[in-house]
Parts: structure tokens; C-alpha cells; sequence
């Protein structure tokens, strides 16, 4: 068995989100499994599921290298420009 | 800064432990031995209340039972989870509880003898589990508190529908009280164990609280379940079996007596009413699944197969 990723849209027009893991010889049979598992209470109206193994995800370790860069450019937020009170719709 | 001290910086500020992030392999050992036991918890307790799953009452009954039992399957699946997350692989964790190494909760050792057993088990066991689960929210490890937070959604119907039945047997006729007291008899000290030897006793409570992988200690959980549940007693009409219980103003807690530690440890160490039976039914059931999980793979293996040869 293998281990897959269940990922469920829970209401029309949002992302699926990751909720869980399980184990299933192939994709189809994890899609049933999930659906058993992880939407017993109407959580959901789509289904995703991934082999755990084809999922590339970044190392806790490099967490600064990859997201320091993003910190000091607040000039990337509207809050960093400044307008008077009287400018309105903007 | 260590290490050690990095890691313990974090918990102190209430940051959540992910799989791939550094952690001191006790902190990864006690979360493998914790998180499997509960999983083993779920997973047995499935076994006294399904001995009742043929015989309810009524269809209402028979689906509420059900579907109790079918979520508690589903908890077992999401400690499994969690479990593999910190490396250990799942047949090897299941394999631990069919060669009896494992431990599980031992309130499942106690036989289902009558209906009413079953309405004490939503009432009582789900009940105590509750308090435990919903401390465990907050614990330290990222997937073990999701998995927390999604079985404590799904586990209020199960004390509301035990609760249900007991309430129906103590407004039915003097025989079915009758049971609903000897039912609470029996379950009623057992429940108190559940939450496990008095903290100055275990030997684990104090670091699992330093690290937050436990976030209350027994003896709190033990005093709240009771203060909880004294009123759903009196409401039901029923004695709980404890001559000591009463109810204390200065401390604005129940006092209540002191626990058979000796049948704790009795059970425990695998020598309770049920041991023997509920792991031979754990072992036949994995068994004599066996067939069908081979033949999952087998299936799988061959649509594989059969896709490359058209491609
Ligand atoms: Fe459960
Ligand atoms: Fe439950």
C-alpha cells in the first residue's frame, strides 16, 4: 500500500485544502477510501488525492533562505504608501 | 543557543511542532508511543460496542451505534496517520498491537454484558475521552492536534447518543433503570481510570507537559469529568457506586474516593476480564483481511500494467 494526500474543497468556490493522509493500493481506490474517510458529514464536494511521494516540499531548515527576501519589501503592501485622509475610493 | 534549547524556545511560545522539523528523539519517542496508543484505543474500542451492533434495539439505535463505530475506525486511521508522520511505518505500528507489545486504553477490556452497557459507553467513555481529546487540541505536535481537532468534532454525538439511551432506560420501566444502574456500576470506576495513575505517580506527566505534548494533567481531567458528571447522574435518577462522593463547597469540587489502583495495574498489565479476547479478535480480523488487501495490490498492479502495455 501506499501512502496518498487528501485534499477536499469543502464549499463551491474555494481551494481544496489538505485534511488528512491514507493508505491505498492505487490512486482510484484512495479516492473511495477518502471519500468514506474524510467526508462522512457533507465536508466536502471534491476530492484530490496525491502520492505522498510526489509531493516536493521545502526543508524547515532553509526556511530563512527562502522567505527572509520577502520581509523587508514592504513597499509590496499598500499600507506603505502614503495619501491624505481627503483622497477617497483608493 | 543548543539545539534543545531552539526546540523548547518554540514550544514555550506556543508554535507548533511540524514532521520535518528538528525535534529531540525522546519528544519523538513519546509522541510515537502516545499517539499509537490512542490510535489502539480507537481502534479496539470499536470491539465492546460492535458485540451490540446486531442486537439494538431499534433501526434508530442500529444506525446511531453504526455510525459511532464506523467514526471510531475513522479516528483510529488519523492517529495512524499522525503516527507515520514522525517515521514510523504503519504495519510496524499495527504489528506492535497484534504481538501484544502495544498498549491501548484499558477501559476497553471490560466486557459489554447488556444494552445498557452501551448507553454508559457514550455517556461515560466517550465522555472522559472527550475531556482528554479536547486538552489534546492544543498539543505541541501540528498533526496530532489537527487530528484532535477533527475527532473532537465527531466524537459529540457519541456521548450525546449513549446519553440518549440512558435516559430512555431510566424513564422506561423499574427492570430497564435497573440496568441503567448496573450498567453505571460497573463503567463508573473504570471511566476514573481512564485518565490514567495519579500525576505524582506517572513517570511521564512532567516532561509531556515541558514539551506540551500533554497540556493537563490527569488528576485536573479526572476531577472535571467528575464534577461534569455527577449532575448528568442525579438528572438520569441514578447512584453513582462511590460512597466518598460529595459535594465539597470550599474546594467547589466533588470530593470522591480513592480509585482500585491495584485493578489499574491488574489491567493494564493484561490481566483484565477482556485482554485475551480483544486482541485474538484484532489478530482474526487482520487475517482473515488479509485476502483482500492482497488482492487491492494485485488489482492495482495490473490496471498499471495494462495502461503502460497501451501506451
Ligand atoms: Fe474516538
Ligand atoms: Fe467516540
Amino acid at each position: 500500500m501506499e501512502l496518498f494526500e487528501v485534499f477536499i474543497r469543502s464549499r463551491n468556490g474555494l481551494h481544496h485544502k489538505h485534511v488528512g493522509s491514507l493508505h491505498a493500493p492505487d490512486h482510484e481506490v484512495a479516492l473511495e477510501n477518502a471519500r468514506d474517510v474524510y467526508t462522512r458529514r457533507n465536508e466536502g464536494i471534491s476530492i484530490w488525492v496525491v502520492r505522498s511521494k510526489d509531493i516536493l516540499a521545502s526543508n524547515p531548515s532553509e526556511q530563512e533562505a527562502l522567505f527572509e527576501p520577502a520581509r523587508d519589501k514592504i513597499y509590496r503592501h499598500p499600507t506603505f504608501y502614503n495619501l491624505p485622509d481627503d483622497v477617497k475610493n483608493i | 543557543m543548543t539545539k534543545e534549547e531552539r526546540f523548547q524556545n518554540r514550544i514555550d511560545q506556543d508554535l507548533k511542532i511540524e514532521p520535518k522539523d528538528w525535534m529531540p528523539e525522546a519528544y519523538r519517542r513519546t509522541l510515537v508511543r502516545q499517539i499509537s496508543q490512542h490510535a489502539h484505543s480507537e481502534v479496539v474500542g470499536m470491539l465492546p460496542e460492535g458485540n451490540w451492533l446486531t442486537r439494538a434495539p431499534s433501526l434508530r439505535r442500529k444506525v446511531a451505534l453504526l455510525a459511532k463505530v464506523q467514526d471510531e475506525a475513522g479516528h483510529g486511521l488519523y492517529l495512524y496517520s499522525a503516527t507515520e508522520t514522525l517515521g514510523t511505518p504503519r504495519d510496524e505500528t499495527i504489528d506492535d498491537l497484534l504481538a501484544g507489545r502495544a498498549k491501548y486504553s484499558s477501559i476497553f477490556n471490560y466486557p459489554t454484558t447488556s444494552w445498557a452497557d452501551i448507553g454508559a459507553i457514550g455517556w461515560l467513555v466517550d465522555g472522559a475521552a472527550i475531556l482528554n481529546q479536547v486538552s489534546l487540541t492544543r498539543t505541541s505536535y501540528g498533526p496530532y492536534a489537527r487530528a484532535m481537532v477533527r475527532i473532537c468534532k465527531e466524537e459529540s454525538f457519541h456521548q450525546r447518543q449513549g446519553y440518549e439511551i440512558m435516559l430512555t432506560l431510566c424513564r422506561g420501566s423499574a427492570a430497564q433503570k435497573a440496568m441503567a444502574q448496573d450498567a453505571l456500576n460497573r463503567w463508573w470506576w473504570p471511566a476514573l481510570m481512564m485518565f490514567g495513575p495519579h500525576d505524582t505517580e506517572s513517570t511521564h506527566t512532567e516532561q509531556s507537559m515541558k514539551w506540551k505534548i500533554k497540556r493537563e494533567r490527569n488528576d485536573d481531567l479526572r476531577q472535571r469529568f467528575v464534577d461534569m458528571t455527577v449532575p448528568q447522574a442525579d438528572y438520569l435518577g441514578i447512584t453513582i457506586p462511590d460512597p466518598h462522593l460529595r459535594w465539597n463547597p470550599d474546594r467547589h469540587h466533588y470530593d470522591f474516593g480513592e480509585i482500585d489502583w491495584e485493578e489499574f495495574w491488574k489491567v493494564v498489565k493484561g490481566f483484565g476480564p477482556c485482554n485475551r479476547e480483544r486482541l485474538e479478535a484484532r489478530r482474526k480480523a487482520h487475517v482473515e483481511g488479509a485476502w483482500i488487501r492482497d488482492a487491492a495490490e494485485a488489482y492495482a498492479r495490473r490496471q498499471s500494467e495494462m495502461k503502460k502495455a497501451i501506451a
